[in-house]
């Protein structure tokens, strides 16, 4: 394992939010977060407290109301598009726009950043893409047309387009949300693996508390009052994660590791 | 194990020979009956029978084949384009207003002529005159769209633009047409079923000159426009500077459309519908087979219509824009009830 002092994201006094000209509409102020490299981390709090403004924060596609982020200790700001394309790459929720697209120019797509004007692969993006459909078990789906998969195999099929993106981090906005159990279980079991096995720093939000207290090198828990990091089990010990919810309805079970339904 | 990348040769080859083979059918067709052979040596720059036969082919008949290739190749792309770029299957390449701001240019100069009391009859006749007014009318209200574009960040927003503008041009042109006389209503109907012949060879030279630019600019943005089938956000993270890659579609389709409509008139149809046929027949997305892909069946499609419309060996030529859609339109419905999946 490479040395824990690196940081490879890092802000200082961040505010997220967004602007138009008349409102300033500030979501999380004065974030101090750090990353570490190879680390799964997951980012957990309620629907609409700003954990999808905060990874497109993060990920610049949208702009900080306050304070500076680090990519790799270079300001996120003096980083070029392309420059941050092979560094960071991304999972998003959104649908993709309908096209005839295969699996393997999907997930070729992530080699854009290295390609020449045209796009032209050359042998060497085409291994890379290889492995990247073998690492995430889709290989077989190559030939197919996106549009015919089921939502489990996208999923797996939008984690290699990152993958073969090669970058170091991976931001995924909700991996997910719309899989049963198993598929859930596989996407986590395989964004751990990358982590292990190739020293990807992934950042996902999820609503997999369970799975994410399981699997998770680090959790950063967003309440409308505080922003916590920290290790899994570290946090767990200083009962952070109670705060997670403001509802009478649910507690956190330290012996289980899991929120439990409460009994009045 | 190499993945294929599907090359699609086999059927570039095909569609190349059918390219070649209509065009020298559209060129032997006409009102005057001319043997084929002699069509051919004409063709060559040979001597034929009748030295008459030789002035129509090489005059007449190849600069008007060679506007239908250009004129359906380079609506073909730009439909092609729009269609990406506002991720709409209903887009073609007059949605930023190009043929409403030529149809305007040329009602006003023909239409418009009774309000300012001047004969210009004479100068509204030649092609020139024509494709300037339509020219400047393009121009103003691509600009008016395109300044619009600029102030707005969401892509389909400029769509919807691009169609009110549209709107308010017709609806000029109707205010004109009331008030005009039923011969400069004629004339200007005339324009608005579009034409392919009658271009000069100094005319062809202007237009294939600004065709090439538009295509130069197409060539450079095929790559950007492959990582936009993942929409925007991913397209930005993969280092595509999303403006850019929009002005330069933008402007690449004002060129090709421009000059097209500026020459031919606004030509219905082929931009929409070329794309949605090109698809069915190479399923693919990638913009690399795409481009080339749409720009030979376009020329195809527009030869076609073209020897339609001639009528073979009649004195009558059908408006091109009614050949385009009374062809064309039932073909698509009959694609789409057939194959379901379009994109």
């Amino acid at each position: 394992m490479k040395n824990t002092q690196n940081h490879i994201i890092k802000t200082t006094n961040l505010s997220i939010g967004y602007t138009s000209k008349k409102h300033q509409k500030i979501i999380a102020s004065n974030l101090n977060i750090t990353l570490e490299e190879g680390n799964l981390v997951c980012l957990l709090g309620e629907n609409g407290i700003g954990k999808s403004t905060l990874l497109r924060t993060l990920t610049k596609v949208q702009p900080a109301i306050n304070g500076t982020i680090f990519i790799n200790q270079i300001n996120l700001n003096e980083i070029s598009n392309l420059n941050l394309s092979k560094q960071l790459s991304v999972v998003l929720t959104e649908k993709l726009p309908e096209s005839s697209l295969t699996v393997f120019e999907l997930v070729a797509l992530g080699r854009q950043p290295y390609t020449n004007w045209v796009g032209q692969l050359n042998a060497k993006d085409i291994e890379i893409v290889e492995m990247a459909l073998k690492e995430t078990n889709t290989k077989q789906l190559a030939q197919a047309k996106y549009y015919q998969l089921s939502d489990g195999q996208l999923q797996k099929v939008l984690i290699a387009r990152a993958l073969a993106q090669n970058t170091a981090i991976i931001v995924l906005d909700e991996p997910t949300a719309h899989l049963d159990i198993h598929h859930t279980i596989e996407t986590f079991t395989l964004l751990k693996k990358l982590a292990k096995e190739f020293g990807k720093t992934i950042l996902i939000s999820t609503h997999e508390i369970n799975l994410a207290l399981q699997l998770a090198d680090q959790l950063w828990l967003m309440t409308p009052q505080k922003f916590v990091t920290g290790k899994t089990n570290d946090l767990i010990e200083n009962n952070q994660l109670n705060t997670l919810f403001n509802s009478d309805l649910i507690h956190f079970n330290k012996k289980l590791k899991q929120f439990t339904i409460l009994n009045s | 194990m190499i993945y294929p990348i599907k090359s699609y040769q086999k059927t570039f080859i095909v569609l190349s020979i059918s390219l070649v083979l209509i065009f020298i059918l559209n060129v032997s067709l006409g009102s005057v009956f001319i043997p084929f052979k002699q069509t051919l040596l004409a063709l060559l720059n040979e001597n034929t029978q009748n030295d008459a036969w030789k002035t129509i082919i090489l005059n007449y008949r190849l600069p008007k084949a060679i506007t239908a290739i250009l004129v359906g190749s380079g609506l073909s792309i730009s439909g092609l384009l729009m269609q990406t770029l506002f991720r709409n299957p209903l887009a073609g390449p007059f949605v930023l207003g190009i043929s409403s701001g030529a149809s305007l240019g040329v009602a006003i100069l023909i239409l418009g002529a009774s309000f300012i009391g001047v004969n210009n009859t004479a100068f509204a006749y030649t092609n020139w005159g024509l494709a300037i007014a339509a020219s400047l009318g393009a121009f103003l209200v691509l600009s008016a769209v395109l300044l619009a574009a600029i102030k707005v960040r969401n892509t389909m927003s400029i769509l919807i633009i691009g169609l009110m503008f549209g709107s308010l041009t017709a609806a000029v042109i109707s205010v004109l047409a009331y008030f005009s006389s039923a011969s400069q209503l004629q004339q200007y109907l005339f324009w608005s079923f579009g034409s392919l012949g009658n271009l000069t060879w100094h005319e062809i030279t202007t237009f294939f000159v600004i065709f090439l630019i538009g295509l130069l600019l197409v060539v450079f943005i095929i790559k950007p426009l492959n990582s936009l089938l993942l929409g925007e956000n991913y397209a930005k993270s993969l280092g595509v500077n999303i403006k850019l890659t929009r002005n330069i579609t933008l402007i690449a389709t004002s060129l090709l459309t421009g000059v097209i409509t500026a020459f031919s008139g606004p030509i219905a149809f082929i931009g929409l519908a070329v794309p949605h046929l090109t698809k069915l027949l190479f399923k693919t997305s990638n913009h690399k087979t795409l481009i080339p892909a749409v720009a030979i069946s376009g020329a195809i499609i527009m030869l076609i219509c073209d020897s339609i419309a001639q009528l073979p060996n009649s004195e009558y030529t059908l408006p091109i824009n009614a050949i385009t859609s009374l062809f064309g339109a039932p073909i698509i419905i009959w694609l789409l009830i057939r194959k379901r999946k379009i994109y």
